[in-house]
């Protein structure tokens, strides 16, 4: 097998590769939809068979503008019903970067739907109409975004065709986001604001003439002069292992990998790592991506990773830094936020995942509930209901080895399984 | 801008981790191959997830009997290459054992009664995992689905009632009878795909490059001449086109586009400055807006 010291040029030229994930949110109407089609139309990616589609159905619901709305409506009932029901996700690519755009929709699970988005994304796009300003529903949106840690939040002010373009009425809103700025918990959150119509396109991928006051980027070159790299919050390396590798051929007779994605930071041939949960030391010996090999694993890479010492380490097990251990406990306290139609109540027993790794949680407690509008905390809770967000303590049947949300997005967060149902029913964000 | 940190490609990396899962969290995965471009770069994404060792899991094939001949030479010679286990399902068999009655006339094809053999193929060898090439930004319908996508024990797919996908973590369990397809490759767009085969050299099959064919024109689309498979009027006429495929499925679903890219750099220049989705040649879809979400409901890919 060759050896290289870094991962060889041609990840560096391969185009598209840059990946922007962005999450919209905003409620019913505020134009969604509509700014995602716009987006499309503007970057010329809507193929002609899907722009006469659209141009088509727009005609036939009697309307004299395109409803761009419909680019991203997939399901028949969402047609239908003029309503999105579940998260879609679009595609298209400039230059610069590959997109990502998660349409997020507006109603019943909306909590549900804003947090599964976020998860994945690291910019959202909050959206206001102009006409209503900051409502009890954008608290909603800064605050989900903000609970998960988003690090670039774009505040798009839109339907400013509908308020005459007024530099007043951008600023007053404007000013009251600023307020509830104030509340938020993760500061390293850079926020910029933008006045645009996604229905007539004004600053949305070009710049407007009907805004001369606004001197700042349209959201699209935004997004363009973002660098890919600055968008993920970073933390310490942490190496789950997914799955072991022993192809007990002739050729690799005692060749034992491990599987799995860097998170947080890079790992490197010659670091000193421990195994948890056994805490057994060992170093690094290679580090493969098929077949070259590395000296440096950077963040976000699936290799496989081999040890100087023939130490036992399977799925679920994790890899970390000597000088740099996660807590490792059976017990701690997060934050959840609820997503099943089944409540939950203190004493109920949930698979958590964590990463890769399984245990079984019992709900220790239930502190709080949080009210995701920064309107406070209610507390004597003794259940929780679909979107409600808590903050919870569980007590685990094995430990895992965790950091707090803060520190670390991947480590601090699991999710909780319905054993009965096998369904997904929560997240959490460990304090 | 060159950084002393390189750089990933986050793509590859989320489709190796999707692909280590699988063989991680199922008893008994198997990877959905039909011999075109996405699912022969799936073949290599496992490959790249399970080097050194082999792909610990079969392929397999429904075939509809109506595949362009090149697709299952490649195909033979692509399991051979790598060591690997084929299975091959024929639609034919489901039609001899009347499940399923072949369609007849003029938009007639193989490819919604896949369904049916695939199905009973999952039963036959109790399948719990199906990786299948299949992209979000290939319809609109797919748009919504799942990367770990729970199908019933009628391989049916509840579009409004899924599982949320939060950060990384994916939720395999399933109830017995039971299974779940997965999509490594859901954030790719057809862009990604090219440019990741011809970064990656790989192989495909010929018909993908611009060649010579017999074909006819129908409503606009460039149709394959073969009586035997493709239906086909007296009255439209066979003539020798320079053509390549852009995506291939059945035969008689699948049209050609005019093209004289003939090696991968220029396909990938074409697929660039092009203004057709990849889909505009497949006539399954175009059957009706909602074509995709109902045979999904089915159990359809
Ligand atoms: N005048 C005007 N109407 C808009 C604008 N953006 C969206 N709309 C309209 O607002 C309605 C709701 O938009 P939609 O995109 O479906 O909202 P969603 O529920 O947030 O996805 C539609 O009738 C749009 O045409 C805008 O910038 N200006
Ligand atoms: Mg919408």
């Amino acid at each position: 097998m060759r050896k290289i010291l870094i991962l060889p040029t041609s990840y560096l030229i391969l185009k598209n590769m840059e990946v922007l994930k962005i999450a919209t949110a905003g409620s019913v109407d505020d134009g969604k939809s509509t700014l995602i089609g716009r987006i499309l139309y503007d970057t010329k990616s809507l193929t002609s068979d899907k722009l006469e589609a659209i141009e088509k159905t727009s005609k036939q619901k009697g309307y004299d503008y395109l409803d761009f709305s419909l680019a991203t409506d997939g399901l028949v009932a969402e047609r239908e019903q003029g309503i999105t029901i579940d998260v879609a996700h679009i595609y298209f690519s400039t230059q610069t970067k590959s997109y990502i755009i998660a349409d997020t929709p507006g109603h019943v699970e909306y909590t549900r739907n804003m947090v599964t988005g976020a998860s994945t994304s690291q910019a959202a796009i909050i959206l206001i109409d102009a006409r209503k300003g900051v409502i009890e529903q954008t608290n909603r949106h800064f605050f989900i975004n903000n609970l998960l840690r988003v690090k670039e939040v774009i505040v798009a002010i839109n339907k400013m065709d509908l308020v005459h373009f007024s530099e007043d009425i951008y600023n007053k809103i404007k000013a009251d986001f600023e307020t509830l700025m104030q509340k938020r918990d993760y500061q390293d959150q850079n926020i910029t604001f933008i006045p645009v119509s996604a229905l007539k396109g004004d600053n949305v991928v070009h710049k407007s003439r009907n805004t001369p006051w606004y001197k700042g980027q349209t959201l699209l070159e935004h997004f363009e002069l973002l660098d890919t790299e600055d968008v993920y919050n970073v933390g310490t390396p942490r190496f789950p292992v997914q799955y072991v590798i022993r192809p007990k051929t002739e050729e690799f007779h005692d060749f034992r990998g491990y599987a799995g994605k860097v998170y947080g930071g890079e790992l490197s041939v010659g670091d000193e790592v421990v195994a948890l949960p056994s805490q057994t030391k060992s170093k690094i010996k290679e580090i493969y991506l098929y077949d070259q090999s590395y000296q440096t694993a950077s963040r976000r890479s699936s290799v496989t990773i081999t040890l100087e010492d023939d130490i036992n380490v399977s799925r679920g097990d994790m890899l970390v830094k000597v000088d740099d251990l996660p807590t490792i406990d059976k017990q701690f306290t997060a934050t959840i936020s609820w997503m099943d139609s089944q409540n939950l109540v203190t004493g109920n027993k949930y698979v958590l995942q964590h990463g890769v790794n399984k245990v079984l949680a019992k709900v220790d407690a239930i502190h709080h509930k949080i009210h995701p509008d920064y309107s406070g905390i209610e507390e004597h809770i003794s259940a929780l209901g679909m979107n409600d967000i808590a903050s919870v303590t569980f007590k685990l049947n094995k430990s895992i080895f965790f950091d707090p949300f803060k520190n670390h997005r991947t480590n601090g967060s699991f999710i909780l399984i319905d054993s009965q149902s096998n369904n997904t029913v929560g997240v959490g964000f460990i304090q | 801008m060159t950084k002393d940190t390189s750089r990933v490609n986050p793509l590859e990396n989320e489709a190796i981790y999707i692909i280590r899962e699988v063989a991680a969290q199922f008893e008994k995965p198997v990877l959905l191959f039909s011999g075109g471009k996405d699912s022969i770069t799936l073949v290599r994404l496992a490959q790249k997830a399970f080097y050194p060792a082999k792909i610990p899991f079969p392929l397999m094939h429904i075939d509809t009997g109506h595949n362009f001949p090149e697709t299952i030479a490649f195909r033979d010679r692509l399991v051979k290459e790598l060591g690997l286990e084929l299975i091959v399902r024929n639609v034919q068999d489901s039609i001899d054992e009347g499940k399923v009655k072949e369609e007849s006339g003029r938009y007639s094809s193989r490819n919604s009664l896949q369904t049916t053999t695939l199905l009973d193929a999952i039963e036959e060898f109790k399948f719990d995992a199906c990786i299948g090439g299949a992209r979000r930004d290939e319809e609109k319908a797919r748009a919504k689905e799942r990367i770990f996508s729970v199908r019933d024990d009628f391989g049916q797919w509840d579009e409004k009632n899924q599982r949320p996908e939060l950060f990384d973590m994916l939720n395999g369990q399933i109830h017995l009878g039971q299974n779940v397809r997965v999509f490594p490759i859901s954030n790719w767009t057809e862009l990604d795909v090219w440019s990741y085969i011809e970064r990656e050299n790989i192989e495909i099959p010929s018909i993908y490059f611009a060649h010579t064919r017999a074909t006819f024109l129908r409503d606009g689309l460039i149709w394959s001449s073969d009586d035997e498979v493709v239906y086909r009027d007296e009255n439209e006429v066979v003539e020798e086109r320079l053509v390549r495929f852009r995506t291939v499925g059945d035969m008689s679903c699948t049209a050609a586009v005019l093209s004289d890219a003939a090696d991968i750099a220029s396909v990938v220049q074409e697929i660039r400055e092009s203004t057709i989705s990849e889909r505009g040649a497949r006539i399954d879809d175009k059957r009706s807006e909602a074509a995709m979400e109902k045979r999904k409901q089915q159990g359809y890919f």
